[in-house]
């Protein structure tokens, strides 16, 4: 499957079908921090993907602030 | 998984709620949050005006969108921070929401205001970046909401956010601005316009999930300066113990509203003046914002 990661964009490819919670285990990402897309959909954490999807994993955090 | 209330396919889990959501009812449960919000802390009323601050991003959209379908009148409030690409395409996101909805867009801009951009403000006055950017936005904020008669002015400050700004007000116990932060500020000077956050019980993975479900085009690249951001370690610690312990942020934060902010609030009222430069409220004989003005005149001179 191929995966579109942001903040810097990159893309990489990872083999087999596995749960999104795997898919962020192996990238190292905590699942509370991204959002993950496919198409349209927004997919849970036990979602099944695998061979020919197409996800995003969109960060969630907003950037910089003071002490408002 | 399943959706909590209605047994469709979810699309959004939520650990510290034990619960999971389809679209609709996901949005419905967005919805309950901020309504609660605005009724606990009294933000304001169906008949007054509303100017909400957006950036473009996922958490001011989401909130301009959600008081927007609750029938709420509302303008929006571009602050134009001057800052390279960044700045032309969040202003592009926030006009392209307005003029979607039929809204009013107000633009303010920073280098118009003190005749130079954030970046240029930076190396002026040697503030951390996002320092001087704050202290422009609240100043601008405020002007604005007060200019155009909006008795009330509303950010997207999610859960996380203030979660954060707290940890870091702790750390350094910060007392004074321990006692100011919380979702709601009363107006305390007739050039004060009411400050609300409506989305404090929200989550900014929430707030993100609902910008995605409602098709909100938001900006979803972080602006250039907020790497390495104080702020930014914050909300990474703040992550990780939300993953080992799930509400963890939440209780954090309630926690502190519920039963600790009281402590930190002074018994005696905050003088406030009028700056003898601009006429805005401050606590001095002239402004921050003016300060950092005269500042950025004299390293051009």
């Amino acid at each position: 499957m191929k995966i579109k990661l942001r903040n810097p964009s990159r893309e990489v490819e990872l083999p087999g079908r596995k749960r999104v919670k795997e898919v962020l285990k192996e990238l190292d990402i905590l699942p509370g921090t991204v959002l993950v897309i496919r198409g349209s959909d927004l997919l849970t954490a036990d979602e099944v993907v695998g061979e020919g999807d197409e996800l995003e994993v969109r960060p969630v955090m907003s950037g910089g602030s003071d002490r408002q | 998984m399943k959706c909590r209330k209605c047994g469709a396919g979810a699309v959004i889990e939520l650990p510290r709620h034990n619960a999971a959501f389809c679209s609709p009812d996901f949005q419905e449960f967005f919805r309950k949050q901020v309504a609660e919000a605005i009724r606990k802390h009294k933000m304001f009323t169906p008949e007054e005006s509303v100017l909400v601050a957006v950036s473009g991003g996922k958490d001011s959209l989401a909130l301009w969108d959600v008081l927007i379908e609750t029938g709420y009148q509302t303008a929006g409030l571009y602050l134009d921070l001057g800052i390279f690409d960044y700045s032309v395409e969040s202003k592009a996101k926030c006009e392209a929401f307005a003029a979607s909805r039929g809204q009013k867009l107000i633009v303010e801009s920073v280098l118009e205001r003190v005749g130079a951009g954030i970046p240029e403000v930076q190396k002026a006055t040697r503030r951390p970046t996002c320092s001087a950017c704050g202290l422009s936005k609240r100043y601008l904020m405020n002007r604005a909401a007060v200019d155009h008669g909006y008795p009330v002015s509303a950010t997207g400050h999610n859960l996380d956010d203030e979660a954060a700004v707290l940890f870091g007000n702790v750390l350094h116990w910060q007392m004074d601005p321990l006692s100011r932060q919380s979702p709601a500020l009363a107006s305390t000077h007739p050039k004060l316009a009411r400050r609300v956050k409506p989305l404090y019980r929200l989550s900014e993975r929430e707030t993100a999930a609902y910008a995605f479900l409602r098709g909100i085009d938001y900006i979803v690249e972080e602006c250039p300066f907020a790497k390495g951001a104080t702020s930014i370690t914050h909300k990474q610690i703040l992550d990780r113990l939300e993953e080992a312990s799930p509400g963890a942020k939440h209780n954090f934060l309630f926690g502190f509203l519920e039963k600790a902010r009281g402590v930190f609030e002074h018994a005696e009222p905050t003088v406030l003046n009028e700056c003898a430069v601009c006429g805005q409220v401050t606590t001095g004989e002239i402004c921050a914002f003016c300060k950092l003005g005269d500042q950025v005149k004299r390293r051009r001179a």
